[in-house]
């Protein structure tokens, strides 16, 4: 069992072992790389699974059966789908702006490669383990915002302007809710360290501890992460596929690609600040547990994005700014209270 | 500080776009997103029915006919035939007056499913589009049953109904009618109870009564306004006088109520369907019609009760075996008027949800 569980990390010595010196800077750069290249893995690994997950739940939550047809039980549909949008023609409207048409959905695909490096996927297996852990995960995901808008922008197209216009607004907006919701956990764990926030969940997880901001960085991180009810950017019905609508062919795809890695980079996060991480019951690997617990946090994003009906644009800066800006400054209160009394009961 | 130099941006939507339900195109003038003025374009479906009409015999009219509303076509060859009836002064069989009561309602259930249906996607809720479509279908499959087709049934006669319903219809029918009241609240569970369509519903898209009035708005939209207008009790047609229902009125004005009264009327749908079931006479389908149809020389205006409106053919009849002249009024034509009306100051995503709440057919639009 405990090999089991320190599985990555004996492969990860064993690889330092080759090395004559393990820890000298060629050793650190193989590690890196070594690390750069499993997240790469696990998005594309990702990619297959949340595809084919995402219509097999929406198909059981609409009644029908879904893709049946490719694979056993229609598994491989990911598969013809990714084939499908490489084979297809790569058009760059003729009015775009063609360097920033190009570089956007590149922005888009890299964010969550960079992000996803922090994640602690078990005891000691975050491919970068950063002190300012937390941090680096906001300053990153901000340059998603970017990408979108550089979308919107360089297709030269109304519909693409509009989802760009709303991408914007609605990421910088939840932006703020999002990271003032993780003050608490910072405050209780007394680091950014997303290594240390797990360690320090090893008894109870943080969503009991702090529930009202558990709800709000769900709430929130769907908003950032674009997904419906929240899905406003793309806003099928009214603008057509916001600023995607000019893409076709593998940019489009890779749009498609940033799509669920920051859903999986939400679900990731969620798990490692609210749900304790690695930690769980010992009969299964730490790392095992991580991903049930990611898994079952995208669940819960499937049922919601094929339940509700997408909000309005003033509605949903309403929410923003009105509702979750004030509760996570009261929850930022409400703890500091809270560990002010259990220091005093504690004697400290 | 007030931001110099905005421009308004002008963006087409249509005739190709995710919702504009069939080819229908708006040009909108957009300030941010709020919407200052609407210029609907209208006519890329435009097939010219009523000069069709002139070239074609009585009888062989009937199947374009199914191609206005194409999601209530049993509506549309009613309205058609009993104009012709009524310029000859044929007698309609009891039992088929009865079968055309029982497809009519059918179709409007299944046109009323529809408009929920592309209302609930039209505000990104592709669910509960498929748990409409899942019920709409075994209406659907008893059109097919009686007519051979599903969506454009071509089902009337002139003088009767095309078929007896075969043996299987009744008990299809009747399950249908016993599965809807769960059905019904299994809409409301998905769609209607929840915050955000009703955030997005409520107090939109307000249409007042005078105005709904003036602009000679017909059919759901205008009883969700407030006027108890329905042409089955204000000029009772075939036998509607011989049914106990009532005309579902709201007073909301707003897109949330265009929509419930819809939900309302497959409630009294449902009702007439199980009394006509009860009350339906045995005997012939088809009036003693001769084989050749000539009118006599006149003209005449007969209406009905849509999904969409009122429904009204206009014909002029010269004697000979093709009409002189066919006029068509259809509801979502003259119901279409509202829209650069009363989605002007509202956001563009509300523009889409009063259009779909309008449920405009464009095959009716364009004719």
């Amino acid at each position: 069992m405990e090999t089991l569980n320190n599985l990555f990390l004996i492969i990860a010595a064993a690889i330092r072992g080759l090395f004559t010196d393990p820890y000298s800077f060629w050793a650190d750069l193989t590690m890196s790389i070594i690390g750069c290249v499993m997240v790469i893995i696990i998005i594309f690994l990702n990619i297959f699974v949340l595809s084919i997950m995402e219509r097999k739940i929406a198909a059981y939550i609409a009644q029908r059966v879904g893709p049946i047809r490719l694979g056993p039980r229609g598994w491989f549909q990911a598969l013809g789908d990714g084939l499908k949008l490489a084979g297809k023609e790569d058009v760059i409207p003729a009015g775009a702006d063609r360097l920033i048409f190009k570089i956007a959905p590149i922005i888009i695909f890299s964010v969550p490669i960079m992000a996803l490096g922090v994640i602690p996927y078990g005891k000691g297996m975050a491919p970068i383990n950063l002190d300012l852990g937390i941090f680096y995960y906001f300053a990153i995901t901000s340059i998603s915002t970017l990408g979108f808008f550089m979308g919107g922008w360089g297709s030269n197209s109304k519909y693409s302007l509009l989802g760009g216009m709303r991408a914007v607004a609605q990421m910088i907006s939840y932006e703020i809710p999002l990271l003032l919701s993780l003050l608490g956990v910072v405050m209780i764990s007394q680091s950014f360290n997303l290594g240390v926030i797990v360690e320090a969940q090893k008894s109870v997880p943080f969503i009991f501890l702090q529930p009202l901001a558990f709800v709000i960085f769900l709430i929130a991180g769907m908003a950032e992460a674009n997904r419906a009810p929240f899905d406003l950017v793309e806003g099928e019905q009214e603008l057509v596929a916001g600023p995607f609508t000019e893409y076709s062919g593998f940019r489009h795809g890779l749009f498609w690609i940033g799509e669920y890695s920051n859903l999986l980079l939400l679900a990731a996060m969620t798990t490692t600040v609210f749900l304790g991480g690695w930690h769980g019951p010992a009969f299964l690997p730490g790392w095992v547990w991580f991903w049930l617990k990611v898994g079952s946090v995208i669940f819960f994003a499937m049922w919601a994005r094929w339940t509700f009906p997408r909000l309005r644009i003033d509605h949903l800066m309403h929410l923003s700014w009105k509702i979750l800006l004030p509760l996570s400054i009261l929850n930022i209160i409400l703890t500091g209270l809270g560990i002010y009394i259990y220091r005093l009961a504690m004697g400290g | 500080m007030a931001i110099e130099n905005t421009q308004e941006l002008i963006l087409n939507m249509g005739p190709q776009h995710p919702s504009t339900h069939g080819l229908f195109r708006m040009i909108v003038h957009l300030e941010g997103e709020t919407v200052t003025k609407i210029i609907p374009k209208i006519g890329y479906l435009h097939r010219g029915m009523e000069k069709l009409a002139e070239s074609r015999t009585y009888s062989q009219f009937i199947p374009y006919t199914d191609r206005l509303d194409y999601l209530a076509s049993p509506h549309n060859n009613w309205a058609y035939v009993q104009t012709v009836e009524k310029l000859m002064g044929v007698e309609v069989p009891e039992r088929a007056e009865y079968l055309r009561v029982i497809f009519g309602e059918l179709a409007r259930i299944a046109s009323h499913h529809i408009m929920i249906a592309s209302t609930a996607l039209d505000f990104g809720g592709s669910t509960p589009w498929f748990y409409l479509f899942r019920d709409r279908e075994r209406i659907l499959d008893m059109f097919e049953m009686t007519s051979g087709s599903r969506l454009t049934v071509n089902i009337m006669r002139i003088g009767g109904m095309c078929a007896e319903p075969p043996a299987e219809f009744w008990p299809a029918l009747q399950s249908f009618l016993d599965d809807s009241p769960e059905m019904l609240e299994e809409y409301y569970g998905i769609f209607f109870g929840n915050e955000i369509a009703q955030a997005r519903l409520k107090n939109i898209g307000i249409l007042p009564k005078e105005l709904a009035e003036n602009l000679s708005i017909t059919g759901p939209i205008l009883r969700a306004s407030g006027v108890n207008y329905d042409v089955r009790k204000a000029e009772p047609y075939s036998i509607y006088n011989r049914f106990d229902f009532k005309v579902p009125v709201r007073t909301g004005c707003d897109s949330f109520d265009r929509t419930m009264i819809r939900m309302d009327e497959i409630m009294e749908s449902l009702k007439i369907i199980r009394q006509a079931v009860r009350d339906i006479p045995e005997g012939p389908i088809m009036a003693k019609i001769p084989k050749v149809i000539k009118p006599p020389v006149g003209e005449v205006y007969h209406r009905v009760e849509n999904p969409k409106g009122e429904l009204g053919f206009y014909i002029v009849s010269d004697g000979t075996t093709k009409p002189s002249r066919v006029r068509i009024r259809s509801g979502s034509f003259i119901n279409l008027q509202m829209l650069p009306i009363v989605a002007v100051g509202w956001k563009i995503q509300d523009l889409i949800a009063i259009f779909a709440t309008m449920d405009a057919v464009l095959g009716e639009v364009d004719k």
